[in-house]
């Protein structure tokens, strides 16, 4: 059984965000509002253990922590307190009252988005902007944000301090941006939120929970703005894209080309297929609505081989048209290894690998070893995969790299030399 | 709140900008300043001499040191700012958006410190 005071906070967090979202929106700050959460966080270790989870637990964190804000606020009252609190003070008390009145919840899911643009406004930077999202939004603490980060406690917690510090010194709002400014800064907070998926989901090295949480969060955040703008067509385009990525998950101890299809979760490409079609129906396609129109291919592929690489080529293309990038050049090159042959790969790899910008990408060589040893090249082969093994992100990747080096060594000694070019 | 915009720009470069474009680019600065005008959110603002003309100065142990030249090398330099009353950053970052000087060069928002 779970230790009532892990189902509390478990409980406590899911809830965590939006109310932190009003708290923040009536007191105009974060810090207060976080220490009066913490104080309902206490009350509800406290309560909920004899008198049971409450029915609406979000709506029990609410009016606790309002009432701590009043009580803090009131203390600070009696010392003499600034303007500002004094405002905020009868503004909680007028949202007690009109609570009071009426049972429905105000404004929930906008205090919420206000949030997100806060959290991710441009003026802060992207680590600042990732850290103070799964901190506020999130409920994460700033040991598990550390952990996730790979970065010491003591240097996340400045992270924040500095974050919350500068929306406060700067007068960064608390607002939906006006329309004109929304595209600018939906793209800040989609880029926040497939950070932090991608964070999980490619340095997940064995079982690490804190780093899988990343994906489950970052996935969180896509479905609540996906329901907060869901006329925007890149916000659908990321949900789409993450759950496609998310629906291999438990396949993910192998690379594409290995894994076993029937663990995917069919229902997230069902869903994730039907989230594609709705984004690019909205309107035309940005990056990510075509990124998960590549992942839609995958993952309608009956096998590896049977996947619709021509279509991928044509997405790849696109992309690459839009959104110069040598990395997208990359996927686009083995994707052509794939319609016109691994040389025809490996001759628009040459021309990527010329300007020496991917030297250092360890998927370049990967890629390249791959192509080499599919075109018969050996010997290049080999020395490809020595490096891509050098570089390899985790351990998944280190094992598949290592055992294809494997068997492109014993074939050296073979009779025949080599292996023939897989398709 | 208060934000001092601090226009940096290349000075080099400007100087080589034709006598016509310059008179047009003067007009676009007049344009801007009216309209923050218009709007209240104008405080204060100037352009600022060369930094060829800039003199810095130093107090060491009681003693002046006053040097030729800016404060920092850099390869844009500070040439001119407005003080804006903005209701937040956003509003601010507007006003800094809508400079001439940020097409070329860079604007610098800072808020104004409010001590008590």
């Amino acid at each position: 059984m779970i230790p009532v005071g892990v189902a509390v906070e478990r409980v406590f967090r899911r809830e965590s965000g939006a109310v932190l979202a009003g708290l923040i929106r009536i007191l105009g700050e974060f810090d207060l509002a976080e220490d009066v959460l913490h104080d309902a966080l206490a009350s509800a270790l406290e309560r909920w253990p004899s008198d049971g989870i409450p029915d609406n637990p979000g709506a029990w964190i609410t009016t606790t922590a309002r009432r701590k804000a009043i009580d803090r606020l009131r203390r600070a009252a009696t010392r003499g307190a600034k303007q500002a609190s004094v405002a905020a003070l009868i503004e909680l008390e007028a949202d007690e009252r009109r609570d009071a009145m009426s049972r429905d919840q105000p404004d929930i899911a906008d205090d919420r988005l206000r949030l997100i643009f806060t959290c991710c406004h441009p003026a802060l930077n992207r680590e600042a902007q990732v850290a103070l999202t799964l901190h506020t939004l999130g409920g994460l603490s700033t040991g598990e944000i550390a952990a996730a980060f790979f970065v010491p406690v003591p240097t996340m917690a400045q992270r924040l301090v500095r974050a919350k510090a500068k929306i406060r010194a700067a007068g960064i709002p608390y607002v939906v941006p006006s329309a004109s400014a929304l595209p600018e800064r939906v793209d800040s907070v989609l880029a926040v939120v497939y950070l932090v998926f991608n964070e999980g989901y490619y340095c997940a090295t064995g079982p690490d929970g804190v780093r899988r949480d990343l994906c489950d969060e970052a996935l969180r955040l896509a479905r609540l703005l996906a329901q907060l703008l869901p006329e925007r067509a890149e916000v659908l385009g990321l949900l789409a894209l993450l759950t496609l990525h998310h629906s291999r998950r438990a396949a993910r101890d192998h690379v594409l080309d290995e894994q076993d299809r029937s663990l995917w979760n069919h229902a997230e490409i069902t869903e994730g297929i039907e989230l594609t079609k709705r984004a690019l129906s909205i309107g035309p396609a940005g990056s990510y609505q075509l990124q998960a129109a590549i992942a839609a291919l995958h993952a309608e592929a009956p096998s590896f081989e049977g996947t619709d690489w021509r279509q991928i080529v044509a997405l790849y293309t696109e992309l690459a048209r839009r959104y110069p990038s040598p990395i997208i050049e990359l996927n686009r090159a083995v994707a052509v290894s794939r319609t016109h042959g691994p040389e025809a790969g490996l001759a628009l790899l040459d021309q990527l690998g010329g300007s020496g910008s991917l030297d250092d990408y360890q998927p370049f060589h990967a890629a390249r070893a791959d192509l080499l040893r599919r075109a018969g090249q050996v010997e290049a082969a080999i020395a490809a995969y020595e490096r891509a093994i050098a570089g390899a992100p985790n351990q998944v990747a280190r094992d598949y790299l290592s055992k294809r080096l494997g068997e492109l060594s014993e074939g050296l000694g073979g009779p025949l030399g080599g292996p023939s070019g897989g398709r | 709140m208060q934000y001092l915009l601090l226009i940096y720009a290349n000075e080099s470069a400007e100087a080589q900008v034709p006598q016509e474009q310059r008179q047009a680019m003067f007009g676009e600065w007049m344009s801007y300043t009216n309209d923050m005008k218009a709007a209240g959110a104008y405080v204060a603002g100037d352009a600022l001499q060369p930094v060829s003309t800039a003199t810095s100065v130093r107090l060491r142990d009681g003693e002046r040191m006053i040097t030729d030249g800016p404060f920092a090398e850099t390869k844009e330099q500070l040439g001119g700012y407005y003080l804006v009353e903005a209701a937040d950053l956003d509003g601010a970052l507007e006003w800094a958006a809508k400079c001439p000087g940020a097409r070329t060069g860079t604007v610098e928002v800072r808020p104004v410190m409010v001590f008590g």
